[in-house]
């Protein structure tokens, strides 16, 4: 396939048809609307659903419903639709389904604003929705990366019958790059064992979330825990840039990490040992990678778009390590490589120590009095 | 038993598409009756292993344990949504929901009403018992000016409370509706007729010709506080002139179905 010019979410809308989507469901939201716009031309002339819905709960619920018959199904919001959702996401895992869900971050928190941020981090990866469940959270960093985990986000839903979530900011939703789409590929409805399709020739079939028996609702429990077992496996993903002879990493998902990582290639050219680590799969996240490589290093920094939501998963897989700084900007502000690359030369100038709260001392920064 | 019931003289069975399960409900509740109408119309139709049921959340919570079709369990009024789902993409299923008052009537008010005005072609059997049944005798949205119940302990309070909602009439003036009526479970007449209603609803679907809703004044004895025997006179007396019983959207396509 030739590399053409094309718009973030409307990639992202086209790979989804390429991997065989079925069904979408969704409602307008900037800065995702071209997701659902592609999809109300593309889903119809192929003769596939797409209902644009009356709401995201009508949205989410929608898609829960087609993903119990074993259809190919997705939604797309941006973060005060994704709160919406998560009524229905804690339903999809409750009733361990495959089903993916685009979101494409804005600044919060409430109405915010349309900006790229990447404030969702913790209600997508550690759960807004009620129970203990774990979504598969992929966050990629340019559209050829998301267009490139649009179809894995289906293939790893379906094997292990879990949400699957494309978390990215409205910076890649709404850029363009060149980029080489798949191939589409043909819409086969898998025959699952579970789906609720219509009983004709076997017996019938229910699913629910509802476990009324307390014991077996922890049998329940567990099982969906054994197999996020079973995904912090197999499933972790990242991307190193010049870690070998590092003495300083940088920690950044999403466009975060890519800004980073224009920081570290400017610190490298002054001679600063200093390299990148970009979790791909933030849930499961890389923490073993991440604890591993805080031994090899002297300091690490994290940078993000919220006030340190991943930071919280980086502090517990480096524990007592390696010495931790912070870096975020909020509210849809994305930050400038220079801004970066300042916090890398303090670091490199004076090399924190053990301890504290790097999100208490980057605050202190953030508010101190301009000199 | 065998001895005495034999082809020739058997007159009352149980429907094929019921499953051989005890039931859950409260003595006298009359979503038994409706359950029981709506296998019947599986047997007759001969549709039951095309069906897809979303049960909702409410006393019905369980409904899927009646009815020998596949069943999806919905979260709290968002039946309809799931129902779109189903049905946008197994088109050629028969897809439907049924649902209670505060379900279908109050949390799940966006759901039905999009349903219907989009035309999905489902199927929708509305319970209308006037009260939260299943958490212990709440206030609904159709419950009756002054009716006591558990949150509204000295009767509904319209200054307050506001007032009831009569869902066939609202959804009546939605062109994607093909069918929607109301019919009533307190006496046999009305349960025969209440039938009728669910069978011209599957087929209004089965037909393709849009949205289609049933709602059946039903008794809830529990919640209201009465004896299953008094709460189908209750129903006839309260019920039936606040929420009248008759034909509110026939589309023209529908009329014209000979059920
Ligand atoms: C989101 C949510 N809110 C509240 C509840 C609690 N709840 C369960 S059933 C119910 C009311 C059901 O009443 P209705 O739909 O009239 O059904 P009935 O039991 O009367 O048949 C409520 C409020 C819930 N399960 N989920
Ligand atoms: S509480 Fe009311 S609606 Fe629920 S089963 Fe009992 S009588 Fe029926
Ligand atoms: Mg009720």
């Amino acid at each position: 396939m030739p590399r053409e010019l094309w718009k973030g979410n409307e990639a992202i809308a086209e790979a989804a048809v390429r991997a065989g989507l079925e069904g979408y469901f969704g409602y307008p939201i900037t800065p995702q609307n071209e997701i659902l716009e592609w999809l109300s031309q593309r889903m119809p002339e192929l003769g596939r659903a797409f209902v644009q819905a009356e709401s995201e709960l009508g949205a989410i619920n929608m898609v829960y419903g087609a993903a119990c018959t074993g259809a190919r199904v997705m939604t797309s919001s941006s973060s005060p639709g994704i709160s919406l959702m998560q009524e229905g996401i804690s339903y999809i895992a409750g009733t361990e389904l495959p089903v993916v869900l685009i979101d494409v971050m804005r600044g919060g928190p409430g109405l915010g604003n349309i900006a790229p941020s990447q404030g969702d981090y913790s209600q997508i990866v550690h759960g807004g929705g009620h129970g203990d469940y774990h979504p598969i959270v992929l966050a990629p960093a340019s559209i050829q990366e998301a267009v490139d985990l649009v179809p894995l986000a289906f293939d790893l839903a379906e094997k292990y019958l879990n949400i699957a979530v494309i978390l990215i900011d409205g910076s890649i939703g709404q850029m363009m790059e060149p980029v080489e789409l798949p191939e589409m590929r043909p819409v086969v409805r898998k025959d699952y064992p579970w789906a609720t399709n219509g009983a004709l020739g076997r017996k019938r079939r229910v699913l629910s979330s509802i476990y009324l028996e307390v014991s077996i609702e922890e049998e329940v429990n567990l099982r969906l825990l054994k197999r996020w077992e079973e995904i912090q496996q197999n499933e972790v993903r990242f991307k190193e840039y010049y870690l070998d002879d590092a003495e300083i990493a940088v920690i950044g998902f999403g466009t975060s990490g890519r800004i980073a990582l224009s920081a570290v290639r400017a610190a490298r050219a002054q001679g600063i040992k200093i390299g990148l680590f970009r979790p791909i799969s933030v849930s499961p996240f890389p923490a073993r990678q991440i604890a591993e490589l805080a031994g090899r290093v002297k300091s690490m920094l994290v940078v993000e778009m919220n006030a340190g939501q991943m930071l919280k998963d980086v502090q517990l897989a480096v524990g007592n390590r390696a010495p931790l700084e912070f870096y975020g900007r909020l509210g849809g502000v994305v930050p400038f490589p220079d801004e970066i690359l300042g916090e890398i030369q303090r670091i490199a100038k004076e090399p924190p120590s053990l301890g504290g709260n790097p999100a208490q001392r980057w605050l202190a920064r953030m508010t101190a009095p301009k000199k | 038993m065998s001895t005495v019931v034999t082809p020739e003289n058997l007159v009352y069975s149980r429907p094929a598409a019921f499953t051989d399960t005890p039931t859950h409900y409260c003595p006298g509740c009359t979503h038994g009756t409706a359950h029981r109408l709506i296998a019947e119309v599986f047997d007759e139709m001969k549709i039951a292993d095309r069906v897809i049921g979303v049960a909702p959340v409410g006393c019905a919570v369980f409904a899927y344990n009646y009815m020998d079709t596949d069943f999806v369990e919905a979260a709290h009024g968002r039946a309809p949504a799931m129902a779109t789902g189903i049905k946008r993409v197994l088109p050629d299923r028969i897809v439907f929901t049924y649902q209670g008052d505060g379900d279908l009537a109050s949390i799940g008010m966006g759901e039905i009403v999009h349903a219907a005005a989009r035309g999905e072609n489902i199927s929708v059997i509305f319970i209308n018992n006037a009260i939260y049944g299943m958490t212990g005798g709440q206030m609904a949205p159709t419950t009756l000016p002054g009716m006591k119940t558990t949150s509204s302990p000295s009767g509904r309070d319209v200054e307050l409370q506001g007032y009831p909602i009569r869902m066939a009439e609202m959804l009546a003036t939605l062109e994607g509706a093909g069918y929607v009526v109301r019919r009533s479970l307190h006496d046999p007449k009305n349960i025969r007729l209440s039938k009728k209603a669910i069978r011209t609803a599957f087929e209004t679907q089965l037909r393709g010709l849009g949205f289609s809703m049933v709602e059946l004044l039903s008794t809830c004895s529990t919640g209201w506080g009465v004896s299953p025997v008094e709460s189908l006179d209750w129903l006839e007396q309260h019920m039936i002139p606040a929420f009248p019983l008759g034909d509110y959207k026939i589309a023209p396509s529908v009329a014209a179905l000979k059920v």
